[in-house]
């Protein structure tokens, strides 16, 4: 039964490549990315053979301590990454529980992350490579680590997953999590300046973490070598005894899991109430836009993104307040207006097929176009207005404001009417409609790869003109320059958004059936 | 539809179906999974470009022009996704703005269309939140609004409750018998023969048999003729070893 699961994990997996080529492409690209990580560290674990052996433990102990505890918290936020073997499925097959826990958790160490983190566990067998007990120590911990690490991440989804059946806590926690995740550079700054004053403390940590079970695994071949064996068989027991907890929190939560379906939410409002769709203008146009806006709003993919937009110059001002420079602030206004104005790059990849409404009532395609383009103009524009003039009143500096306000809306305008060409002809893949913002979207990574930086590469091309107003300014202290800017700049991007909500508006209507027919591969 | 086909990969999805609708009719397309009725429906109503044939509707070529052609059909898709983060009461609306209608008349409508679907109660709650059934119905109604000459409904039954369904087909006879059309494609035979006047056979992307519900029974029930035309009913032998618990 075991040996059945793990095979259909693989078949799954391959039959996934065999729907569209260009997965293979994305999971090559990740694989790339996770070799050389893994690389790195495989060669510095074995470089370490040779280093003072308490150094070694606590640099072992310590990442092996993060490894877990990433293991724990990756999923959460991720919310569930990987449901191929969502163990839902498998309610109606009367499969022994305890196969079934075997055959998931070895299914979890395949893919990328099962492998990169077995190959770094092995890995540390080498370092220890000084006698026979260090080497036997190094390869049971390894094996412990690493299942730590599985039926932590399974316990965590499973137990999540039960509370993320409601859409509602669904679409606020996937909106939320975007918060710590943009201020990530920020907080490890932060974290790391407090461990690189007291390096001193690290050694500590890691003798304190050797003693919970996510340090224990990767403590034993350390103290074997240091010639400790009772702790280390103390630590042996606690690593065992954790994951036999864990395996039985895990069993629990699986067998409530697989009685109780998930139960969809609602949130019911009485009275009719059209929002948007009764105030703006009822032509098509506007149709679109009301709901597109609905849409910045309800759809946490949209939503998501919303967000971040205040954060950025928290991040931005943080990032100066470390160094002293202000100076990355400037790119605050032409930075945001360039986000907003390409993430609608992808909307009728958001649609997905429920674009075959717009298909089946045969609106126009400028009407498509200038809707959704309008809705996104419709909060871009104060907020990259706000950021602009908060600039130069932050600095004090008024001089630059008229070339920085050209500049960012131009490039907004600009990027508005590119964006319009690109959705109407190219899909890229996106989470879909109802899964949270972080989930792997499936199909092609590699089409969008190029889609995406195909565009940006375009969009840059086609602000040249501002950007060599704002640096002829900058050279020659000239403010005339800025005025100029202030005056071409949306000018330009006014015209070529005209041109973009024509030119995406044609070939949408001529290509609608075949744009329909590449987001349906995706559902 | 004269000669509709479309080849997806190696497989033939549809291997040139030619079909008259008669004005007026309600009309059935049966046939077993997998055999075309999705696909052939998409491409009748210009949702998926066919590789060979065209559609006519009402002397208008569906894939000349769509836009003059779209306006006379109201389309039920089966398998897309619907603007799920809106209201059912937006959802319609929406429909309606986007064939350029005026507020008032679809605001009348709306309310209208919400009563006779049984969602009145529900017309503040998102899409999303709909059981299956209801969101049958709200498409079924965003496909209405406009009032079109022609209904292309692909399984408008499945996971609708009975007493909605009765309600449901009673608005599509006084709908035909008012001049209207109705194609709906279904795999439950009994509904068919109950409900339509002309049917069709459709099997592995070809035509089998099309006319009047009496012309293709031939004198049995439309289930048994059915499984006669299409073939592969297996013999009810054989897994003996179901009947050894």
């Amino acid at each position: 039964m075991v040996a059945h699961l793990l095979r259909l994990k693989l078949t799954l997996l391959r039959n996934g490549f065999r729907r569209s080529p260009w997965q293979l492409v994305g999971l090559a690209i990740a694989g790339l990315y996770a070799l050389g990580l893994v690389g790195t560290l495989v060669v510095a674990l074995v470089l370490l053979r040779t280093a003072d052996p308490a150094l070694v433990q606590t640099a072992v102990v310590l990442g092996g301590s993060a490894a877990v505890l990433g293991w724990a918290v990756v999923p959460v936020v991720a919310s569930a990454t990987d449901m191929t073997l969502d163990p839902a499925r498998f309610t109606s097959f009367a499969i022994p529980m305890k196969q079934m826990l075997a055959g998931l958790a070895l299914g979890g160490l395949i893919g990328v992350p099962g492998l990169a983190t077995t190959l770094v566990a092995l890995a540390t067998v080498v370092t220890w490579s000084r006698g026979v007990l260090p080497v036997l120590g190094a390869l049971a911990g390894a094996v412990l680590g690493v299942l730590t690490c599985v039926v932590v991440a399974k316990v965590v989804t499973t137990a999540t997953a039960s509370l993320a059946s409601s859409r509602r806590f669904r679409d606020i926690s996937a909106v939320a999590f975007m918060v710590p995740l943009v201020l990530l550079g920020p907080i490890i700054a932060g974290v790391g300046q407090g461990i690189s004053n007291s390096t001193a403390f690290l050694p500590d940590l890691a003798r304190a973490l050797s003693w919970t079970p996510l340090g224990a695994p990767w403590a034993l071949a350390g103290d074997l070598h240091a010639g400790e064996s009772g702790p280390a068989a103390l630590k042996l027991l606690v690593s065992c005894a954790a994951i036999a907890v864990l395996a039985w929190c895990w069993k629990l939560l699986l067998e409530r899991a697989l009685v109780t379906p998930p139960y969809a939410g609602t949130g019911k409002r009485k009275g009719s109430r059209l929002g948007l769709l009764g105030l703006l203008p009822a032509v098509p146009a506007g149709a679109v836009m009301a709901r597109s806006l609905t849409y910045w709003f309800r759809d946490p993919r949209y939503s998501g993104s919303l967000v971040v937009i205040p954060l950025l110059p928290v991040v931005l001002v943080f990032q100066g307040a470390q160094t002293g420079d202000y100076f990355s602030l400037a790119f605050l206004a032409p930075i945001s207006a360039f986000i907003i104005a390409w993430s609608i790059s992808a909307d009728v990849s958001y649609d997905n097929t429920a674009f075959a409404l717009h298909l089946a009532t045969g609106v126009s395609g400028v009407a498509d176009r200038l809707g959704r383009a309008l809705a996104c103009l419709a909060f871009a524009l104060p907020v990259v207005v706000v950021f602009a003039v908060g600039y130069s009143g932050f600095t004090g500096d008024w001089t630059g404001l008229p070339g920085q306000l050209g500049l960012s809306l131009g490039i907004l305008f600009t990027g508005l009417g590119l964006a319009s060409v690109v959705s109407a002809r190219y899909t890229v893949a996106v989470p879909l409609p109802g899964d949270s913002p972080f989930k792997k979207p499936p199909g092609n990574v590699g089409q969008t790869l190029a889609v995406q930086f195909g565009g940006m590469l375009v969009l840059l091309v086609l602000v040249l003109p501002e950007a060599a107003l704002v640096i002829a300014q900058l050279v020659t202290g000239n403010g005339l320059f800025g005025w100029i800017n202030l005056v071409a700049g949306p000018a330009l991007g006014l015209v070529l958004f005209v041109a973009g909500v024509r030119l995406g508006g044609k070939w949408l209507d001529a290509r609608g059936p075949e744009l329909l027919a590449q987001v349906a591969v995706n559902r | 539809m004269r000669g509709l086909a479309k080849r997806f990969g190696e497989k033939i999805a549809v291997d040139g179906i030619s079909l008259d609708v008669p004005p007026g009719s309600f009309f059935g397309i049966v046939g077993p999974n997998g055999a075309g009725k999705t696909t052939t429906l998409f491409m009748a109503t210009g949702l998926l470009r066919p590789d060979f044939g065209t559609a006519l509707v009402h002397g208008i070529d569906v894939w000349a022009e769509p836009l003059a052609a779209k306006k006379l059909m109201g389309i039920l898709p089966d398998g897309v996704k619907l603007f799920d983060r809106l209201t059912g009461e937006q959802l319609i609306t929406y429909a309606g703005l986007l064939r350029g209608m005026d507020r008032d008349v679809v605001a009348s409508r709306v309310g209208e269309l919400l009563d006779a679907m049984d969602l009145a109660r529900d017309a503040g709650t998102l899409v999303v939140d709909y059981s299956a059934g209801m969101t049958k119905k709200i498409a079924l109604a965003t496909a209405l609004i406009h009032a079109p000459r022609l209904l292309v409904l692909d399984e408008p039954f499945e996971a609708v409750d009975p007493v909605s369904a009765a309600n449901i087909r009673s608005i599509l006879d006084s709908y035909v018998a008012s001049g209207g059309t109705v194609i709906v494609s279904s795999h439950v035979m009994d509904l068919v023969q109950r409900m339509c006047d002309h049917v069709a056979v459709v099997a592995g992307g070809r035509l089998l048999a099309a006319g009047t519900i009496d012309e293709v029974r031939a004198g049995a029930s439309l289930e048994d003729r059915f499984v006669q035309l299409v073939g592969g009913r297996s013999r009810t032998e054989g897994l003996e070893w179901l009947r050894t618990f």
